[in-house]
């Protein structure tokens, strides 16, 4: 099955003092029409600054060194601006993690949605209105016709991500970019706005990238998953290979980590040192410093991915494969 | 909201009562009417002629209450006038100030409405025009631009605007007015320019500052994802956010427009309220500068509860709340 | 009359001996006080030095304004003739024994060697850098006069109205009830009154003297501080630590000075650098009106009025007293906006 939606290499720089530091380094994953890609990590491993990355939504002064976005055989890098916001909304959607701010705050929820719409199609406001309130019916905004003039701050946190939803669904785009969608929301609501993500999929065949640090979250929704470090991808495979059987030394520590795994009366365990922030990554593997099995060979090692079937491990120590054409570099 | 509205209105009117018992004391506790007498006829002068001065002029009864003279006194007298708007007559001359007040008004207006407008204008379009291209050379040169104009006392704007333009560059008459709807725009032209280019440092400044917070929010990302473009973000987006703490900044500035511009108006000899305030001064009129201090601060509280109230109906998380 | 007389000795005193030599010890211990406090403060460090780095052309320019009206405030009797005219028992600064003896008797041209206008040669051909005033005064000399009446009206002014409005804006932001009540409706009524009109209405009343125009705008100025103080004193008491502090036992002041003080001090500087500008700015307006501080820029422009519309026309005047106040309030308002920039909360405290 040919992906959808395939990142290939992708590179992104910030100037920080002076020079231009990469915050994503060679990331590459493909995300498959009707499933979900996890793409897994700590606060400031480049998980968001990926998905922006796709959509070209980079804030200055940061750019796109190198990479290439194929959307269904269609390289999104070289397009051109007006084509790019073609693309926006359309083809493929962004959903944010803070639906308190996500929204303009002096425009009613209902306008919004109908802005998007209008944005790309040549419709009525009438039926655009339509549009709206039946979206709003399907993603299980109650008294959907009532709810189009609210104002945002007249919402609860997880009726506003319905409205995020509902938004970026509109013009039943083919991809989902879902940065953290379920982080500011209570546990309760959380697993309604999975259900719902989960529906929707199943509906429209969507392809989800789902950015996320909780591995609850990674439980539901997620097919396959890609754990970043540092910039880089360092393990990507099926959601069952990776929470069973983790081959990176790092994805092994954080399962290790997770509270549930711990018995009873067993210390936490943690791994040792943090995650080095963009300007200060090492050369060589990034997660050597604090990798338990780490060789003094890996510090001048260049990672590439070694691969395993459907999975893909960027570590010195797990040459299960040598790198072939599905491989390439990590 | 109405309570709001009713409540505020009751506020308003404890700080008038509060204005007034200030200008009270200033004008007649800090400097007597003895002294204000001394000013007019002189230092030397005869007490029977200072006597005669102040009963002249209204002055010669006791300044506070006593029990056997509750309300006729100074302080009882002062709020009555004021409050009924009978702001009595010029220390100076004797003319009565309600009538200087409504000649000096057109005038005045004349000069002010076409530098709010002009000057809000320019400062919205030059702050929107930075903001989209914030970060660049044009934006910095822009805050430097900005900062220098800000550095310039209004004195040497004047000076120098009616230098170069109007003795170097004869563009422009010198000073004068005269309200002719033929001629009347030569001789404001001058001084609405001088009025326009010396505020617009500091309101783009302000402005650019509010217009970039607003770009740098979540909600303009969310607009970007969905496909809009730059131009359409500022329009519907940043707009109406931004105009927000921009509409406080402007309704505040409208009671000005009825006070004048003090120094524009005596530079250029038009004759408005910010005249009869400058020929006040020069003339020790103080029951003149006391009216207009009581109008001034009037239009002042005015502004400041139309300035509550428009922020209640814009924005829609206060009113609906 | 009490307040005339208490006024009308107190510009004296602004302008004499004592008070002059007074204020450069003042700076001095100032300046020395707040060296030793920032090197034990790091953050306030980085950020100063921050500021510094950018502006050091800025800073240079202000130190160099400040070293004039320290000159002009070292000041002890005894002497020639000061270049002004004044006698010699009165006491005269450094920079009047530097100027002294350069008196014409009216307008002449930068480095001429004779009267503008009725020609007769100068007792000091070439050496008026430039030009001298109606009087005969040195321009160049009243230029670096009018130094130091610019840093008293804005600076000593700035000096007294900021620590009084913080002051009551934190009684009231922290204490609330009647005390709140109390500032904020005297703050009310204060800042509904123009304050143009109000600054003419106290001077007109307080007279014309350098201590009643500084106590005017002292008046005048403390509002805007004393709200944004008691917003952010409000807004800081209700943080976590300082409930913390309240359930430990801590008294008031202790909150007040260890807590609440210091996360106010950024505003305080940004609005101390702010203020001066905007007052030296009114007094210029001021000067126009006639009603001015004596020997300020604000009084050699205004007399601009008069020397432009002559011919040909006298320039010097208004250009030296003009140049020297722009440049003054700009390194001024460019070290105001870096350390805006550099004071930001976001930036001083956990930004995300």
């Amino acid at each position: 099955m040919s992906s959808l939606l395939s990142v290939q290499g992708l590179t992104t720089t910030f100037p920080i003092a002076g020079a231009r530091v990469p915050v994503l380094r060679e990331v590459s994953f493909q995300v498959e029409a009707g499933r979900c890609l996890a793409l897994v990590g700590e606060s400031g491993s480049g998980k968001s600054m990926t998905a922006l990355s796709v959509l070209r939504l980079v804030p200055r002064p940061g750019r796109v060194e190198a990479g290439t976005v194929s959307l269904a055989g269609r390289d999104l890098m070289g397009l051109s601006v007006p084509e790019m916001r073609r693309v926006r909304g359309r083809e493929v959607a962004m959903i944010f993690q803070e639906p308190m701010t996500s929204l303009n705050p002096v425009v009613s929820v209902g306008a919004q949605v109908v802005e998007a719409i209008l944005l790309h199609e040549k419709v009525s406001a009438e039926a655009a209105r339509a549009r709206t309130v039946e979206l709003f019916r399907r993603v299980g905004i109650p008294d959907p016709g009532a709810r189009f003039q609210a104002f945002p701050h007249q919402l609860s946190g997880g009726l506003k991500q319905r409205v995020v939803i509902a938004m970026a669904l509109a013009l039943r785009p083919t991809v989902l970019l879902a940065d953290e969608p379920t982080t500011a929301l209570d546990v309760t609501v959380q697993a309604q706005i999975l259900e719902l993500l989960r529906e929707l999929q199943a509906e429209s065949k969507t392809a989800i990238l789902l950015i996320t640090h909780d591995f609850g979250v990674v439980n539901q929704l997620a097919d396959e998953i890609a754990v970043m470090y540092a910039g880089r991808i360092v393990e990507t495979g099926t959601r069952q290979d990776v929470l069973r059987a983790p081959s990176h030394p790092y994805t092994q520590g954080l399962l290790r980590a997770l509270p549930g795994r711990a018995q009873t009366g067993e210390r936490l365990q943690e791994i040792p040192g943090r995650m080095p922030q963009p300007a200060d990554v090492p050369s060589g593997c990034p997660f050597a410093p604090r990798c338990p099995e780490a060789l003094a060979a890996c510090s001048d090692w260049e990672p590439r991915f070694s691969v395993l079937g459907t999975r893909r491990v960027a570590c010195l120590r797990r040459p299960e494969s040598p790198v072939g054409p599905t491989g390439g570099t990590a | 909201m109405l309570a709001y509205i009713v409540r505020r209105f009751a506020y308003a009117l404890l700080v008038v009562w509060g204005v007034l018992l200030f200008l009270f004391v200033l004008f007649f506790a800090v400097t007597t009417p003895d002294d204000i007498a001394r000013r007019s006829v002189g230092d030397k002068a005869l007490p029977r002629v200072i006597e005669q001065w102040k009963h002249a002029h209204g002055y010669d009864r006791p300044l506070w209450p006593s029990v056997d003279a509750p309300t006729d006194n100074l302080l009882v007298d002062h709020f009555r006038r004021m409050l009924t708007f009978d702001l009595g007559k010029s220390d100076a001359d004797n003319v009565p100030i309600a009538r200087r007040i409504r000649e000096g008004a057109a005038p005045s207006l004349l000069l002010t409405l076409p530098m709010f407008a002009l000057g809000l204008l320019s400062s919205i379009g030059v702050s929107l025009f930075v903001a989209l291209f914030r970060e660049s050379y044009i934006d910095r040169a822009w805050v430097f631009l900005s900062v220098l104009l800000m550095s310039i006392p209004m004195l040497l704007y004047i000076i120098f605007g009616q230098f170069l333009l109007s003795v170097v560059l004869r563009w422009f008459p010198l000073s004068g007015f005269d309200d002719d709807p033929a001629v009347v725009t030569r001789f404001l032209a001058l001084p609405v320019l001088i009025a326009v280019l010396s505020s617009l440092g500091s309101s783009v400044r302000f402005y650019r500052t509010v217009f970039v917070e607003e770009i740098h929010k979540d909600y303009v990302r969310t607009a970007r994802a969905k496909g809009a473009g730059e131009l359409r973000i500022l329009r519907f987006h940043v707009l109406r956010n931004a105009l927000i703490p921009i509409l406080t900044d402007v309704v505040m500035t409208i009671p000005f427009l009825f006070t004048g511009s003090l120094l524009l108006e005596a530079a250029f000899g038009i004759p408005g309220l910010g005249s009869l305030v400058v020929d006040a001064i020069n003339a020790n009129d103080f029951s003149t500068l006391r009216a207009m201090v009581f109008l001034g601060s009037l239009l002042f509280i005015v502004g400041q509860v139309l300035t509550d109230i428009s922020y209640t109906i814009v924005d829609p998380r206060i009113r609906l709340s | 009359m009490m307040g005339y007389g208490l006024l009308a000795s107190g510009s004296s005193f602004l302008d004499g001996a004592a008070f002059g030599n007074g204020v450069v010890l003042a700076v001095f211990g100032l300046a020395a006080w707040a060296g030793y406090y920032a090197r034990g403060n790091e953050i306030w460090r980085q950020a100063l030095g921050e500021v510094f780095r950018r502006r050091r052309l800025s800073v240079f320019v202000l130190g160099l304004y400040v070293a004039l009206a320290l000159a002009d405030s070292i000041s002890w009797v005894g002497g020639s003739d000061r270049a002004d005219g004044v006698l010699a028992h009165e006491a005269q600064s450094l920079v009047d024994r530097w100027f002294s003896g350069t008196t014409e008797k009216s307008y002449s041209a930068p480095l001429a060697s004779a009267e503008f206008y009725d020609k007769t040669p100068l007792t000091r051909p070439r050496a008026h850098v430039l030009g001298t005033n109606i009087l005969g005064q040195d321009v160049l000399y009243m230029t670096v006069k009018g130094a130091r009446v610019a840093l008293l009206i804005g600076g000593l002014t700035s000096l007294i109205a900021i620590p009084l409005a913080l002051l009551f804006g934190m009684a009231a932001g922290y204490f609330g009830g009647r005390i709140d009540d109390v500032v904020f409706f005297v703050m009310s009524t204060l800042a509904s009154m123009p304050g143009i009109l109000l600054l003419i209405a106290l001077i007109m009343v307080l007279g014309q003297s350098t201590f009643s125009v500084c106590v005017a705008l002292g008046v005048t100025s403390w509002v805007n501080f004393c709200r944004l103080a008691r917003g952010e004193t409000m807004k800081l008491r209700e943080l976590d630590y300082v409930a913390a502090a309240r359930a430990l036992g801590v008294s008031h002041a202790a909150i007040l000075w260890r807590h609440i003080l210091p996360n106010l001090m950024h505003l305080v500087v940004i609005s101390f650098v702010l203020l001066f500008s905007s007052l030296v700015l009114a007094e210029a307006t001021l000067a126009w009106l006639g009603i001015g501080v004596n020997g300020s820029w604000g009084q050699m422009i205004a007399q601009a009025k008069d020397e432009l519309s002559r011919d040909p026309i006298v320039w010097w005047n208004v250009t030296a007293a003009g140049v020297a106040v722009f440049v003054l309030l700009l390194a001024v308002n460019r070290i105001g906006d870096a350390l805006r920039d550099v004071l930001d909360p976001r930036t001083l405290g956990e930004g995300k």
